[in-house]
């Protein structure tokens, strides 16, 4: 154990709920832009913009949090490059779950569509209906969720080497429960 | 035929009153609606659609308004949609190419509002229905403007699937505007 020092409560919680919610997002958004035009289609396009907007919401949370609070150190034996890449990878993250919420909110107002939250809260359509704007920014959210794969990729294959190969006790800054050692 | 009656109760009548208008100017008017798709409010319009309407704003009450919607011509948004309510179990546009109204009694509401009763007919089912609407007198032409509710259910359009009304509302909102000189 090379470092005990955990995020915090409120950090981990966020960021496991997010983290739950894109794995959720993510398949369904694939799942459903390919199905024929139907009412369960239109069910789930609803669903996807909800848990989108929530996840949007709490990334903004999240943000908040970190702005205020410094993660604990990364291990001491961790080399330069690899420091560069983790907190690349973390900060491009950030971008990403905030610029695909947006991407896919300006996508559906382009498109005519607005976004009624839980179908009781109608959020403003920023930009007005313009098809052929929507024909792109459908193309942008599915690049922009392809860019997200790769990166989570990365992220988890990282947080594996981390606690199999080099057992430092990253994995459990995230996640108290392997913590053995410095049970709370 | 019909058609031919009721443009020359139409000529007829405009000789009767002279303050009565009745060229519907097509490329002014619109024929618009809103339906609701799990709570989200989606506009439509029909493109086509031709309209005899004859009003004498002094005496709203004799106006006659027989109107005949081209479906195909429908926009619902976008081209998934606009594929999908042209098949049966929406419009069903091949058996059924036209949707019309036809007035039978205008009935003054005050202040300035007035309603159309009349017969609709789409997919082959005739209700009757009322549309309530303003006058307004602009420039040498009359604005018609109304808006009312129609139960997509009571004539069948979108049934199967699409009568879960959790999904695709029951109620649309049509408005119509019509300039007539
Ligand atoms: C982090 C949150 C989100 C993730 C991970 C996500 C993921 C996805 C994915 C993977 C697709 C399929 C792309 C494709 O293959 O075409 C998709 C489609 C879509 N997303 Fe999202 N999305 C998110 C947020 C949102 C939000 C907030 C909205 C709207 C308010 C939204 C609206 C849509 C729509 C309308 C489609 C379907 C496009 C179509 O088929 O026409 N998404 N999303």
């Amino acid at each position: 154990m090379t470092t005990s020092a955990r995020y915090t409560f409120t950090a981990i919680r966020l960021h496991w709920l997010i983290a739950f919610l894109i794995f959720a997002a993510f398949p369904l958004g694939l799942y459903m832009s390919d199905l024929e035009l139907s009412p369960l289609k239109l069910q789930l396009i609803s669903y996807h913009k909800w848990l989108g907007v929530t996840i949007f919401l709490l990334t903004v949370a999240r943000l908040a949090w970190r702005a205020k609070h410094t993660p604990p150190p990364l291990p001491e034996a961790m080399l330069a490059w690899q420091r560069t890449a983790t907190h690349s990878v973390h900060h491009l993250l950030y971008l990403l779950i905030i610029a695909i919420p947006l991407s896919g909110w300006l996508m559906s107002s382009a498109k005519g569509f607005q976004t009624v939250y839980f179908g009781v809260l109608p959020l403003p359509d920023l930009i007005g209906k313009d098809k052929a704007l929507g024909d792109i920014l459908k193309e942008v959210h599915e690049l922009l969720n392809y860019g997200m794969l790769g990166l989570v990729i990365a992220h988890v294959g990282a947080a594996l080497k981390h606690h199999f190969i080099d057992r430092d006790g990253i994995l459990a800054r995230m996640l108290p429960f392997l913590d053995k050692e410095n049970r709370p | 035929m019909i058609r031919l009656l009721a443009i020359l109760s139409l000529l007829s009548s405009s000789f009767a009153y002279g303050a009565e208008l009745s060229a519907v100017q097509l490329n002014k008017s619109t024929i618009a609606f809103v339906s609701r798709q799990m709570n989200v409010p989606v506009e439509g319009i029909f493109k086509q659609f031709s309209a005899q309407i004859s009003i004498d704003p002094t005496k709203p009450e004799a106006g006659r308004a027989r109107i005949e919607i081209d479906l195909a011509s429908i926009d619902a948004g976008s081209t998934d949609a606009n594929d999908e309510v042209k098949g049966k179990s929406w419009f069903n546009t091949r058996e059924f190419p036209k949707a019309s109204f036809a007035s039978s009694e205008v009935k003054a509401l005050g202040s300035g509002r007035f309603e159309a009763l009349g017969k609709m007919t789409i997919k082959g089912k005739t209700l009757e229905s009322r549309a309530p609407f303003t006058l307004k007198q602009e420039k040498g032409v009359l604005i018609l403007d109304g808006t009312f509710p129609l139960k997509r259910l009571d004539f069948g359009i979108g049934s199967g699937l699409w009568s879960d009304t959790s999904v695709v509302a029951d109620e649309v909102q049509v408005k119509f505007h019509f300039v007539l000189k």
